[in-house]
């Protein structure tokens, strides 16, 4: 029997919010893929019946409405989810702007992309890189959101569906925004291909239990990663603390002098 | 102008002999293509009857006259004279009987009479790149539209060429075509696009300004939205088809005999805000889905970009001929299939040790990670501590 043991610890990464979302959006970006691939070229399906008796590339377009529903409300949750899930969770994860995560992402292009170290690297949520990837595809769900909503919007009696047409006409109608939306689909295919292929890839060298996750929420890190993590975190906290209170006693301070400037050439009129 | 009798339409047709029932039949032609109620078709009556016609400016510049080829076929053998009864159309150089200076002269007279009162009709685009690519007695379409537009109380753009270029303005453009909204600000503008728009709906449009003294209600991009508010492909009679998939696969198989959906051919239907189905064609017998051809979403702006007329989705230029987004995409997706395999094979190549589980606890990279993390911290902390002290310190020196 072959073991290993190395010092692991369970850390509860992905909230069950997280993981809902994970799944119903891949289960709709599945489905609309399909649907949209047949819609924009619909396979030659010979009938020798009438009309009437056929819906079938109705039922498409419906089932690629529906899944579109289901992706827009899941998104929906999830951008609330930005501000009120986990550290692991949260928007700024999405957005490379501190000089951590730039140096985490060159660490990663160097050390899992390229493989010009043997040496591995850790993350307890997502690496710096694959959260910049998401946040670029945050960016294109909303994008294929509001081009889909715009085109569903001259078929539906919805409240919104003014709004949207009027969108719509605003950017010069069905052929720009058609064209554009049928581009994304493949960004959507592509990210799928790279982002299956990188989870079988961390759980392979890193033995992290990742794939499964995403299913129920635990991850396993080496103990020297995690203790590290909290020993930031905590520095992180303490930092945040001291600004604020540096912050509140500049103004304290300000308030007070300016009054104590206040009363002076009053008492100087009084005495004159 | 108050001592002159007013000439209304009314009084021009009588002349022209049609008879009070062939004008009642044209109200009512035009009310109910307008969307108006009974009482609407009562006020257009009233329109004809008593306000004078419209002083009208026709100019031409870059286009091929087909919107005017249109406007003089109405459907309807009525309507076509009334139109051209209807506004007093004091200046068109291709219909017109005078031509050179006295045909300016004409204009230059009408203009200054009615200054602030004519409409300005414009047919094709305006070239920007050199006024040498379309001048009219010696001036450039520019410098004309500019000075035409100064008076005129609205602006009819007829046309895709008016309205959003066609195919002057297609790329490379490269006479830097612009139409009119892009070059003439500040004017009230209509654009009633079509390439030719439908007769009935440029009647539609000058009765309505003539019955209400207001443009139509526009959307976003300044189309009538009485004729531009639904898509070819939401009101056309082969719809039924496209919702059970029955598509014509090539123009000559058993379903084009059977009069299928045309999507598959390309068919521009469900891109296009137009009424061709609705109103329909040359005294209503047909239009291009009807015949048998696609829609070429000539009402749209920049169709002409988006070729093939006969495919559904455009080529995409840059990437070799005829390619389009799904081959570029699969060609993408099998380069990162490719790619991801070889990373796999180089993965278990380089990183043997490691999956062996060779490589013991070798947290180098994170910790010095966390080396940089913290002390970058703490950098920030004392410099905080230092301000801190700073701020005691002023305030020492204050007491």
């Amino acid at each position: 029997m072959i073991q290993r043991s190395p010092s692991l610890r369970e850390v509860y990464v992905w909230e069950l919010p997280v993981r809902i979302f994970h799944w119903t959006n891949a289960i709709a970006i599945v489905g609309l893929c399909i649907t949209g691939y047949i819609i924009g070229n619909p396979p030659a399906i010979q009938h020798a019946t009438a009309p009437v008796d056929n819906y079938w590339f109705g039922i498409v377009r419906f089932i690629h409405f529906v899944c579109a529903m289901l992706f827009i409300i899941n998104f929906l949750v999830r951008i609330y989810w930005f501000f009120a899930g986990n550290s692991f969770a949260r928007w700024f994860n999405y957005i490379p702007i501190s000089k951590k995560q730039w140096r985490g992402i060159k660490e990663t292009l160097k050390i899992d992309i390229m493989l010009l170290s043997p040496k591995p690297i850790y993350d307890i949520g997502h690496n710096p890189l694959a959260a910049t990837t998401y946040g670029g595809l945050f960016l294109i769900m909303f994008l294929q959101s509001i081009t889909g909503m715009m085109m569903y919007a001259p078929q539906s009696n919805a409240f919104w569906a003014p709004f949207f047409q009027k969108m719509l006409i605003f950017f010069n109608g069905f052929f720009v925004v058609r064209t554009f939306h049928h581009w994304l689909m493949w960004a959507f295919i592509l990210f799928a291909i790279v982002h299956i292929y990188l989870v079988f890839y961390h759980d392979y060298i890193e033995k992290n239990g990742i794939a499964s996750s995403m299913i129920g929420g635990w991850k396993f890190i080496p103990r020297a990663i995690v203790e590290d993590y909290i020993a930031e975190e905590n520095a992180k906290t303490n930092l945040k603390r001291l600004k604020r209170e540096y912050f509140l006693s500049k103004i304290f301070r300000r308030r007070k002098r300016l009054d104590s400037q206040a009363i002076k050439p009053d008492t100087e009129n009084n005495q004159s | 102008m108050d001592k002159k009798k007013i000439i209304t339409t009314y009084d021009f047709l009588k002349g022209r002999g049609i008879s009070r029932r062939d004008f009642m039949k044209f109200c009512g032609i035009m009310g109910s293509m307008l969307g108006l109620k009974a009482s609407g078709v009562e006020q257009v009556v009233d329109a004809f009857m008593t306000k004078p016609r419209i002083p009208v400016i026709w100019e031409h510049f870059q286009e091929c006259t087909c919107c005017s080829e249109s406007f003089v076929r109405c459907s309807h053998p009525i309507i076509q004279d009334v139109l051209l009864e209807m506004i007093s159309l004091d200046y068109d150089d291709t219909i017109m009987a005078a031509a050179g200076q006295q045909a300016l002269d004409v204009q230059k007279a009408s203009m200054k009479e009615n200054y602030g009162n004519y409409i300005l009709l414009v047919e094709g685009a305006v070239p920007l790149g050199n006024p040498g690519f379309c001048t009219l007695g010696g001036n450039s379409a520019l410098d004309v539209l500019v000075e035409d537009a100064r008076g005129a109380k609205a602006i009819i753009a007829w046309g895709n060429c008016a309205s959003s270029g066609c195919i002057q303005h297609a790329k490379p453009n490269p006479t830097d075509a612009q139409p009119i909204h892009k070059i003439i600000k500040g004017k009230p503008i209509v654009n009633v696009q079509g390439c030719p728009p439908i007769a009935d709906v440029m009647a539609g449009v000058i009765t309505y300004i003539l019955t209400f003294d207001k443009l139509p209600e526009l959307d976003q991009q300044l189309r009538p939205k009485v004729f531009y508010g639904r898509r070819i492909h939401d009101t056309c009679y082969r719809r039924p088809c496209y919702d059970a998939g029955l598509f014509v696969q090539s123009f000559d198989d058993e379903n084009a005999k059977k009069g299928y959906c045309l999507y598959y051919m390309g068919c521009k239907g469900p891109n296009t805000f137009n009424s061709c189905a609705v109103i329909k064609w040359n005294l209503g017998v047909s239009y291009p889905i009807q015949s048998g051809h696609g829609c070429i979403g000539c009402a749209e702006p920049n169709f002409w970009d988006y070729e093939p007329l006969y495919k559904h989705i455009p080529y995409t230029y840059g990437f070799g001929v005829e390619s389009n987004a799904d081959k570029i995409g699969a060609g993408l997706a099998g380069i990162a299939l490719g790619g991801v395999i070889a990373h796999a094979i180089a993965t278990n190549m380089r990183k043997h040790k490691m999956i062996k589980g060779d490589m013991g606890e070798d947290y180098s990279i994170n910790q010095e990670d966390t080396e940089k993390t913290l002390s970058n911290i703490s950098e920030q902390v004392e410099k905080i501590k230092e301000n801190e002290n700073d701020l005691d310190s002023d305030e020492k020196e204050q007491k």
